[in-house]
């Protein structure tokens, strides 16, 4: 018994390192092209770094890089919470007033018109260089993805399943509870791993426009030091960042949401 | 005489320009099957709008049991046409939805809902998601989340338009002999001429839109039908002298 189900979880990793081979093979070769041109054509390390040289130097400084990827992380993850609390509690808000709808959605929609390379700076600005201005950033690019996302999950409500619980008499808000709701459960998801991509970016731009410390900052400094290794090795610490959160939201789902078939969304 | 458990008279409804229902008279008896059977967009899913609450009438009158129905009052199970089962609820928790919104603690729900698995055939699937299940078996399980609402008239959508016609057939047998045990009242839509004569008592015939009640047809065949040869000889008879009424040229218009 114990071991069918042995020989049943071995057999899905490796079902799934399959799936991941052909990425796996395109990622190396590309490193690979790159490591040989490096060393082939002369090219200087201050301009073009080879990826050996940056894995390296992300080694060897892997001390600082840990200590400037804290602060990103902390900013991200606390940006992206209020973010998450702001849009649900909007959403509700226009999922019961039409008016409020009207009078909301297209400040919503302005504030994502906003170019962050300006806006940046300004909020560093009025708010100074600590956690504060990160976390507004953050929430002001992850929020409107969110908001729509569960705006949109309500209204794929099935017709029939509301017109079901008007018939047992349950109450407007109820029936919100019990069925608008659950199902705005999987764009909730499909919103969530949208944004927490740009989370990070989010985070890292407005340490770049200032910051004590941040994979941000960090990158900047690098950069005027003229040592684009480093530059390369803190985007490498701030890919993996995003990939990680990425791949805790599948989790998230599969706990919170275990109903939702997600297979259909990746590719068989 | 005995008092119609529910009577519709000289309803009317429309939606905007539109007129929906013009002077729909008919009633229902306790513990009758009654079949209301007419063409597509005639305006069947109308009525039960308007029982439902989900539609208001313009003109005439619904009562139950004799008395004029209040708006707030609710004395009908509907099932939707499709099962309108909720793919986050398990199936325990889909049949228990009446009870909850009525407001009976959850524990008590499940209490009461349990022991009729095993006569709707979905023991062993209670805690199953709703996709693992088949069309039949989702339709049973909608009509349990109907009945165990324990209201005194069951209105049902076309249960069975969605399935195939070999699972369509099993569950009409099905439903004739939960029927025959437990005597609820049924008042089921339908546009399938046959599924209503083998059901039903009586048939109320509704024309083309604006919708009203062209005829009532009682069935007397005796019960259960399905298992006698005869009596389904007896039935396609009457079938065809409904569909004869209903493709006539004065209701086709």
């Amino acid at each position: 018994m114990s071991s069918s189900v042995f020989r049943m979880r071995s057999r899905m990793l490796r079902d799934h390192l399959f799936r991941a081979l052909p990425a796996l093979i395109a990622a190396f070769s590309l490193l690979f092209a790159w490591e040989i041109y490096c060393r082939s054509s002369g090219i200087s390390e201050t301009t073009l770094p080879a990826p050996s040289q940056v894995l390296f130097q992300a080694w060897l400084h892997r001390e600082a890089l840990w200590l400037n990827t804290v602060p990103t992380l902390r900013a991200t993850l606390l940006g992206f919470s209020l973010s998450l609390v702001l849009a649900f509690v909007l959403s509700i808000v226009i999922d019961f007033s039409a008016l409020m709808r009207q009078a909301l959605f297209p400040i919503f929609i302005a504030s994502q018109t906003l170019p962050l390379v300006a806006i940046a700076p300004l909020v560093v600005l009025w708010f100074g260089f600590g956690l504060l201005p990160k976390i507004l950033l953050v929430a002001l690019v992850t929020f409107f993805p969110m908001l729509v996302a569960l705006a949109e999950g309500y209204a794929s409500t099935e017709r029939e399943v509301e017109d079901l619980l008007a018939s047992m008499g349950a109450s407007r808000w109820k029936r919100f509870r019990l069925a608008r709701l659950p199902s705005a459960l999987p764009y909730f998801f499909a919103g969530l791993r949208i944004s927490i991509t740009y989370a990070v970016v989010a985070a890292i731009f407005a340490e770049y426009a200032g910051a004590a410390r941040g994979l941000g900052i960090y990158m900047l400094n690098a950069k005027n030091n003229f040592r684009p290794d480093l530059v390369l090795a803190a985007v490498l610490v701030s890919s993996l960042l995003t990939l990680l959160l990425f791949s805790a939201t599948w989790a998230v789902q599969r706990l919170a949401a275990p109903w939702i078939d997600s297979s259909s969304g990746r590719g068989r | 005489m005995t008092v119609p458990l529910l009577s519709l008279d000289g309803v009317s409804l429309n939606f905007g320009e539109i007129d929906v229902l013009r002077d729909v008279t008919l009633d229902v008896m306790p513990g009758e099957f009654v079949s209301i059977l007419g063409p597509s967009g005639a305006g069947k899913s109308t009525i039960f709008k308007l029982l439902t609450g989900a539609a208001t009438a313009c003109g005439g009158e619904v009562r139950f049991s004799g008395r004029p129905l209040a708006s707030n009052e609710r004395p009908f199970a509907f099932m939707p046409q499709r099962d309108a089962l909720m793919p986050w609820r398990r199936i325990l928790d889909n049949t228990t939805l009446g009870l909850e919104v009525q407001g009976v603690p959850r524990k008590e729900a499940r209490k009461r809902v349990e022991p009729l698995f095993e006569e709707f055939g979905l023991s062993g699937f209670e805690r199953h998601y709703p996709r693992a299940l088949s069309g039949g078996m989702r339709q049973r399980a909608a009509l349990l989340r109907t009945i165990v609402q324990d209201r005194p008239v069951l209105l049902l959508d076309e249960p069975f338009g969605a399935l195939d016609a070999l699972t369509r057939n099993q569950m009409q047998i099905w439903l004739e002999a939960m029927w025959l045990k437990h005597r609820w009242t049924i008042i089921l839509i339908t546009h399938d001429v046959r599924e209503a004569v083998m059901l039903s008592d009586r048939i109320h015939l509704l024309s083309p839109r604006p919708a009203s009640v062209e005829q009532t047809i009682t069935v007397p065949l005796p019960r259960p039908r399905f298992s006698n040869p005869a009596t389904r000889a007896e039935a396609a008879a009457i079938e065809t002298s409904i569909l004869d009424f209903l493709l006539s040229p004065q209701i086709q218009k």
